[in-house]
Formats: structure tokens, sequence, C-alpha cells
């Protein structure tokens, strides 16, 4: 059992931040904690991914002489650019909110609602 | 030992994660994930993707907060009580403990015969130093054998920047004369400000050195870009977006960002005129590594002038959203 949970933590953890981040995307009003959420969700898929990617006692895949062991450095290509990618699609997220907030004067999603359907 | 460090920062992750779903501060939510991204970045370093470390701790640690707080203080610091959904909860659980039933057939971790590591990825950990002639792979990778993919990847954080200007850049009023008091309240922390001045400099120096050692240690254009433009943020938060604004001609930024992908694309062009494939670099010079060095310095210069600019437009838009408001 406890080699079972050696083994699989990261991936568990994982899992846990990506299912924290997707409840505060679906349960929680306030857009900015949406945006909050997502991004816990995306880290947590970045971390999936690293975790793939290590080797037991592999080097970081930075050639050296007498080395032949190496991490996958393919998953950190992907992580790396997906990182900045990230950032910059969060930031138009932040601009949608930010005009939300000037058309509704309010960014929490039940008070948004009732403007659009007063009823 | 790596393992029991491994552990120990991913349970610091799983509680800050549940500390930022609970709180309803924003404020504080905020200086959570700022320590959440410092954490993933000592994880990925722990799990030797230096690179991938390097980015999220500027990114995660740096940036995205700073976004974040500017954001707040336009949108209102405190969320709504609201009550907790246990329909949401319920569904949120079961669909964890399907994905964690599902990791119990993944490879254990750090195995090194998981499928990931049996396919495609030996080939460039073992070819990459005689194909590129680079020791760091994860560069050779992304500027050389995937360049087409780091092309799309450079192009969607150009639109992302366009897209944050398109919405929030035409602002109503004129902006250039704002008064800049928010920001500006900074300025009479003495410590700060000589501290932050010293900083700065070394800062922009650090991102070059980055830049141009990427391909023999960890770094690259993505990493120096958004490193610069920390720099440049830095100084607007001390001493104003004005201040910024009068350094560096916002018009000649919004052109850098466009030039950078445009210089990405030409080398693309230029390749398939020496007749090898779009962004294949071996026509360059005489031999295939110099070559690959040459269209590899010259894209990641491409791609670290993009990130940078757009970084700075970004942040440059959002502070003069928050004058505005503040006037009104």
């Amino acid at each position: 059992m406890t080699a079972l949970v050696g083994d699989l933590y990261n991936y568990w953890i994982s899992m846990v931040l990506m299912m924290i981040g997707f409840y505060i995307i679906i349960a929680q009003g306030n857009l900015l904690k949406k945006i909050i959420g997502l991004n816990l969700f995306q880290t947590s898929v970045f971390i999936f991914y690293i975790s793939t990617g290590m080797v037991e006692g592999g080097a970081t895949p930075i050639l050296t002489e007498g080395t032949v062991l190496y991490s996958n450095p393919l998953p950190h290509v992907l992580i790396l650019t997906a990182i900045v990618v990230g950032i910059s699609t969060t930031a138009v997220a932040l601009a949608l909110a930010i005009r939300i907030r000037e058309a509704y004067g309010t960014v929490e999603e039940r008070e948004i609602q009732e403007k659009n359907y007063p009823c | 030992m790596e393992l029991f460090i491994d552990m120990m920062l991913l349970s610091m992750l799983a509680v800050t994660a549940l500390a930022i779903a609970y709180l309803k501060d924003l404020f504080a939510v905020v200086m959570l994930a700022g320590i959440y991204g410092l954490l993933s970045a000592s994880l990925f370093a722990t799990m030797d993707a230096v690179d991938v470390a390097f980015t999220e701790a500027a990114v995660g640690a740096g940036i995205f907060p700073l976004l974040m707080l500017v954001a707040l203080s336009i949108t209102g610091r405190y969320e709504r009580s609201r009550r907790v959904s246990w329909v949401a909860l319920a569904l949120v659980s079961i669909v964890g403990i399907l994905l964690i039933i599902g990791t119990v057939d993944m490879p254990p971790f750090g195995s090194p015969d998981a499928p990931a590591h049996t396919h495609v990825a030996p080939r460039y950990i073992e070819q990459s130093g005689e194909e590129i002639g680079i020791p760091n792979i994860v560069t050779s990778v992304l500027a050389s054998y995937r360049a087409f993919d780091t092309f799309g990847e450079v192009a969607v954080v150009f639109v992302a920047g366009v897209s944050v200007l398109a919405l929030l850049g035409m602002a109503p009023g004129d902006s250039r004369h704002g008064t800049d008091r928010s920001l500006n309240s900074m300025r009479q922390h003495k410590v700060l400000r000589v501290v932050s001045k010293i900083l700065i400099p070394p800062i922009m120096l650090f991102a070059l050195y980055v830049q141009f050692h990427g391909e023999y240690g960890p770094g690259g254009g993505f990493q120096a870009g958004v490193i610069f433009a920390a720099a440049i943020i830095l100084y607007s938060i001390l001493f104003g977006v004005g201040a910024t604004k009068k350094a560096i001609n916002q018009g000649l930024v919004r052109f850098l960002a466009a030039f950078g992908l445009l210089l990405y694309g030409i080398t693309g062009v230029l390749s398939l005129l020496t007749g090898e494939n779009y962004l294949g670099y071996n026509g360059f010079a005489e031999t295939a590594t110099n070559a690959q060095h040459i269209g590899i310095l010259v894209i990641e210069l491409g791609v670290g002038i993009t990130v940078a600019a757009i970084m700075i437009v970004i942040f440059v838009t959002f502070s003069d959203r928050l004058n505005i408001q503040e006037k009104r």
C-alpha cells in the first residue's frame, strides 16, 4: 500500500487540485474567483504532465558528458509554452471581467443574471 | 529524500488550493495564488524541469498575482457570501474519485520504462546533440524540432495581447493625463524605491542572460520575455504607469510585439528560400550545427521580444483602465 501511495501520489494530488479548481469554477459566483479556479485547474494539468515526464535518477535534460539517463524533455517543452499562453489567455479573461463590471456594476454571476432577467 | 520533498510540496499545494477555495477575501486569495505559483515552481525544479520552473516562478508568482491585483482594484475586493453547493460538491467528488481510480493503471511515478519515455523522447535525447549541437534538449525541441508549434504559441500570445487592447485599450476619455493616484501611492516607500532602483537593472541584465544563454542552460525566449516584462512592471508599480509611459513609448512596444512574431515568421520564409522546409535552418550556414545555432538564436529573440512586449502592453492597458475608473 505504501508503495502504491509513493508511486501515484503526484497523480492523485494533481487530480485533487484539478477538482478544487473545477469546484470553484462551477459553484462559486464571483467571476474573478472563477478565473483563479481555472488557473488552479490549469496548473494541475501542468503538474500531471511534468510528473509523467520525470525519470527516477534521471538528470535535467541538458546534455553533459557522461550522463545517459535524462528526464523526458518533451513534457517540459509543452508545459513551458503552455504557461506563457495560459497567462495571456488569463489576461483576456480578466479584461472581459473588467468590461462586465463596467457594464453591470458587479462581477457576481447571480446579480448579473438578475439584471439581465429582472423578475 | 527527493520523494519526501516532492510529497511535502504537493501536500502544501493541496492545502493552499483548499484555502483559495474557502476564503472570500479575494486579496488574500490572490496572495495565496502567488504562493501556489511559487510552490509549483519549486515542485517543477525537484522534478528536473528547470526550464518550466523558471517560467512558472516568473509567471505564477510574479505576473499573474499582479494582473489579478489590478483587476481586483477595479472589480472589488470581497466576494458575496455564498452557500456551499452540495450538488457541485457531489459532482466534483464523483469525477475526482473516478479520475483517481483511473490513475491506478498509470506507470509508477519516475519509472524509466513508462510508455511516455519509450517513444519520440529517446530520439531527441540521443540525436539532438549531433543534429542541433546545443546542450539544452528542451531548447532544441522547442526552437528547432517543434519550431512550428512554438510559432503557433507565440501567435496565441500575440493575439491575446491584441484582444486585451481591443477590450480595454479604446478607453473613453483621455488616458494620457491620468492622475496615477492608485499606483503612485508606493512612491512614499523610500526603502522599496531605493531597493527596486538597485534591483531593476540586474533583473534586466539577467533577462538578457537568460535570453542568450538558453541554448546552454535553462532559459530561452519565453522566460527572458517574462522576466524582462517583470522588471518594467516593477518599475510601473513603484513610479506609476505615467512614468513608464514617459520612459518607454507605448507605440514602440506595440510595434515590437508584432515585430517579434514577424521576425519568427520571416525566419521560416528565409529557410524556405534556402531550399529547406519551413523553419528548417540547415541552409543558413556551411555546417548544419552552425545553421541551427543561427536559426535558434533568431527565433528565440523573436519569442523574447513578443512575449516581453505583450506582457507590458497587457499590464499598461489594465493600469490605464484603473486610472480612468478612479477619475470618475
